[in-house]
């Protein structure tokens, strides 16, 4: 047994833990916690499979961007989340049966895909003189730009639509509208009334 | 390397049942379903990668950073969603979202 094998078993057992402890917490803030685990112990397991750009994004998206959005998110909302756990024990008979029958099927097919398809025996790609970023980059910019472009347009329109979900006007803030005030003149701006001595004007 | 591809099939296999069962028992509970769908989404992304180490073809990874943008981008609105809708109601409890009813 060598060490990239002792590693697989680290990283496998410690993220399928991190992912049941997800779905077990009690409080959400745990669970959000365990999820960042469970992405690292992910990461991990890219870097045994020599795909390091991949493993590193993981870490910079997910424990970086993702992470810590859905921690703010569980901290700011007021919520109890004791009332909203109480089906848990409700639907865990049918969740089990569903999930165990799931995983026997995928483990079945998984078994027959590794061990007569077209990736059967085969060895794992090895540590090359082109690095695993240069490969990436060769093969996005070229054959998939257009794919590339959309992500981007994915991205874009995702930020426009949480903002805009997001962005409320409080009634009864002042805000500084520049329209309006380049638009003032003279006529608009400005009143010449005669002060009748001893009475003052009027608002 | 001793470890084979059936290993890291059966993982992420066992990754992507904790997710789904996951959605069953928090089904209450959005916040935690939004983490089940990422968890379910890591694990599509290692039997990606898995086959693209196996395969010796880059195009595993590729796809699984598609996947991965598409993740961020669904946690982004999922959440937004979710924050708007607490503003609305006062709760997030989503047995109660019928307020687009007919």
């Amino acid at each position: 047994m060598d060490l990239s094998a002792i590693a697989f078993d680290i990283l496998a057992a410690v993220m399928l833990f991190a992912g049941a402890a997800v779905i077990t917490a009690r409080n959400p803030v745990h669970s959000v916690l365990f999820l960042i685990l469970a992405f690292f112990s992910g990461a991990g397991l890219f870097v045994l499979l020599s795909a390091e750009f991949l493993a590193m994004l993981l870490i910079v998206v997910y424990v970086g961007a993702v992470a810590v959005l859905f921690l703010f998110v569980v901290m700011m909302l007021d919520v109890d989340f004791v009332s909203l756990r109480s089906g848990f024990a409700q639907y865990l008979p049918i969740g089990m049966l569903i999930a165990g029958l799931l995983l026997v099927e995928m483990i079945f097919v998984s078994g027959a895909v590794a061990n007569s398809g077209a990736a059967a025996h085969a060895k794992p790609i090895a540590a090359n003189a082109v690095s695993n970023i240069e490969q990436i980059g060769r093969v996005l910019y070229t054959d998939y730009v257009y794919l590339f472009q959309a992500a981007g347009l994915v991205l874009l329109v995702a930020m426009i639509g949480a903002i805009t979900l997001t962005l409320r006007h409080k009634p009864g803030v002042k805000r500084q509208n520049i329209a309006d005030q380049t638009a003032r003149t003279k006529k608009t701006g400005m009143a010449i009334i005669k002060v009748v001595t001893g009475k003052g004007i009027e608002e | 390397m001793s470890v084979g591809l059936p290993a890291y099939l059966a993982v992420a296999a066992a990754l992507f049942t904790i997710g789904v069962l996951g959605i069953f028992v928090n089904r209450r509970n959005i916040i935690v379903v939004l983490m089940s769908i990422e968890l379910i989404l890591l694990a599509v992304n290692i039997n990606l990668v898995a086959f693209s180490a196996y395969l010796h073809d880059v195009t595993g990874q590729i796809f699984a950073m598609f996947v991965l943008t598409v993740a961020a981008a669904e946690a982004a609105v999922g959440l937004a969603i979710l924050v708007t809708f607490f503003r609305n109601r006062g709760d997030i409890a989503v047995d109660h979202a019928n307020m687009m009813k007919g």
